[in-house]
């Protein structure tokens, strides 16, 4: 065992996402703790080594099958490192690559495991974590105190800013080949996103609106004070899901990352999901029902109104 | 085509979540439960699996409140068996336990395809479709949005984030988190579950308890977040809300007084 802590540091197409700096600087904070190192693993992508400055050295592979974001062949190149390694911690981001890997990881190495972590620190030789559980409603703290763990982390928990000071990083280049062949899965193609019918990332006003919707029908009613205030009406997942609206309003995780001046949320309840989505959102007014929804303690102003009243009465107001 | 759909059962989080004594647990005694929506969307995915290219459904939960109605309904969806796995105890179920229970479960199961939730609201120490996969030495890709089948493969899409989307040939047998069904979950009527329940045929499996969790992890407490950052609470009536609304809209100088 070492006091090393390792990241992924995932890239899409050869760009680093932020999520990945905002693990390096945790990882600095931690392994200056512990007295170990911050290793970064870069697969695919060699080029981005030198941006991942906070680190004391980064695994650089590269390989046919890791040019883009294949779940098996990360999967086996991350345990072929992480088991020469031995960091005593490894964080993911929850993003999909986070998903694929944490859990498999953690089994691999008979790891503990913790996930939708918000906060981490030393505590003596252990870590130990806060993760958001049951959409937000609770937070979990738990100990790790294995000379194994992995966590992963919600992004836009930690500042990113801490994980691109640095110097030069050492950097060594891992031949994985032979555990890279006979994948079971392969990537076939990759699909960016289609331009959608609105720009929901350019508005300066959103009115969003999720699950408290309750049907398709319903969506009109919102639509009328979206139109009224000029602003286009975007939606969490389950709206989307349900296909009452299309995949080019969504907001969070798996949508768009939205920075209105203002973000009105009608019948959202906050899942972190959606939360990571528009987090840099200026000005966040809330209508849910549900008094203790996580919806409120993002927002800056709530109301547990019947959104339909409020909608109603908003669009009289903005038309007066 | 042999699909296994495994099921979990999740406070319903619409409800006010208490704490048991011991406060590293939620109430399960008192609170509601109901089947995590993903997983929702993995049975609805495996029923259209079976519509278009044949096979069997298999539903597979854990003896956990509520569990009994979530099968039978998924029997009445047009699953074709439904068992559940007795024998391991009350309280929360670790993932790593869920997934080990689950991996010896398959090890006695013929099967072509397991499909479950990408997630669920109590994944504290990971998420089921992973831990299962590299637990049963299977290959599994997460927070999938649509599932084909062709041959001895599954071409599936998943979701990179940001609306970007892979396209992937999965070797079968294979385990699927899926985010998305093709379609809306269907629904069941009364009178059709009330049918299905009263034929029965809900089989129980016991399943051997084992710990799979490393014990270096240990839960401290739960706690509901700080509310420091709480927004503040606009009240009065619809119009006095609406106008309060509208007044902090006008002071970000978005729309026209």
């Amino acid at each position: 065992m070492s006091n090393d802590v390792l990241v992924l540091a995932e890239h899409q197409e050869g760009r680093l996402l932020e999520t990945s700096f905002e693990l390096l600087g945790k990882a600095r904070e931690l392994a200056d703790a512990w007295g170990g190192k911050v290793v970064a693993v870069l697969l695919g992508a060699p080029d981005a080594a030198a941006e991942l400055s906070a680190a004391d050295s980064v695994v650089s592979c590269e390989h046919p099958s890791l040019a883009g974001y294949n779940p098996e062949a990360y999967e086996r190149a991350l345990v072929e490192i992480l088991r020469e390694r031995d960091p005593r911690l490894v964080l993911f981001s929850t993003t999909t690559a986070g998903l694929d890997l944490s859990g498999a990881v953690s089994v691999h190495l008979r790891a503990a495991l913790v996930s939708y972590v918000v906060a981490l620190s030393a505590e003596g030789d252990n870590a130990l974590a806060t993760a958001r559980i049951y959409g937000g409603k609770l937070l979990a703290e738990v100990e790790l105190s294995g000379p194994r763990s992995v966590g992963a982390v919600i992004s836009g928990s930690f500042p990113a800013a801490f994980g691109r000071a640095g110097g030069t990083p050492e950097v060594a280049r891992v031949d994985l080949g032979h555990v890279l062949g006979d994948l079971r899965i392969t990537v076939t193609s990759v699909v960016a996103p289609e331009a959608g019918d609105v720009d929901i990332t350019a508005a300066e006003l959103l009115v969003s609106v999720g699950r408290g919707i309750g049907s398709k029908d319903n969506i009109e009613l919102v639509e009328e004070l979206a139109d009224a205030l000029g602003a286009p009406l975007a939606a969490s997942r389950p709206v989307v899901d349900q296909g009452w609206l299309p995949k080019s309003r969504q907001v969070g995780k798996s949508g768009h990352t939205v920075k209105p001046k203002v973000y009105l949320m009608l019948g959202i309840s906050g899942a972190p999901e959606h939360l990571e989505g528009m987090a840099d959102a200026e000005l966040v007014i809330a209508c849910n029902t549900d008094p203790a929804a996580p919806v409120f303690d993002v927002a800056d102003y709530g109301t547990t109104l019947d959104l339909f009243d409020i909608a109603d009465e908003l669009t009289r107001a903005v038309k007066a | 085509m042999r699909v296994v759909v495994a099921l979990k059962q999740i406070p319903d989080l619409v409800e006010e979540l208490e704490l048991a004594s011991g406060g590293t647990d939620v109430d399960r005694e008192f609170l509601k439960f109901v089947l995590n929506e993903f997983d929702d969307q993995a049975l609805e995915e495996a029923l259209c699996l079976k519509e278009s290219a044949g096979g069997e459904v298999t539903v597979v939960a854990f003896d956990e409140p509520d569990a009994d109605r979530t099968l039978y309904t998924a029997l009445a969806k047009g699953a074709d068996r439904a068992v559940k796995l007795v024998g391991v105890g009350e309280g929360w179920l670790s993932g790593h336990r869920r997934a080990g229970l689950l991996a010896s479960f398959l090890g006695n199961a013929a099967f072509d395809l397991v499909l479950t939730g990408v997630q669920a609201a109590d994944d504290l120490d990971g998420q089921l479709p992973a831990l299962l996969g590299a637990r049963a030495g299977l290959p599994h890709v997460s927070v999938v949005v649509r599932v084909e089948l062709d041959g001895p493969r599954a071409k599936v899409s998943q979701e990179l984030g940001g609306g970007t989307v892979a396209e992937e040939e999965v070797q079968l047998p294979a385990v699927l988190g899926i985010q998305t069904a093709r379609q809306a979950p269907r629904y069941v009527s009364i009178s059709r579950y009330r049918e299905i329940q009263q034929a029965g045929g809900i089989e129980e499996v016991e399943i051997q308890s084992s710990a799979d969790e490393p014990d270096t992890y240990r839960l401290r407490r739960l706690f509901p977040p700080d509310t420091a950052g709480h927004a503040e609470m606009l009240t009065g009536t619809p119009a006095e809300v609406a106008e309060r609304i509208a007044e902090l809209i006008r002071s970000k100088g978005l729309v026209k007084s």
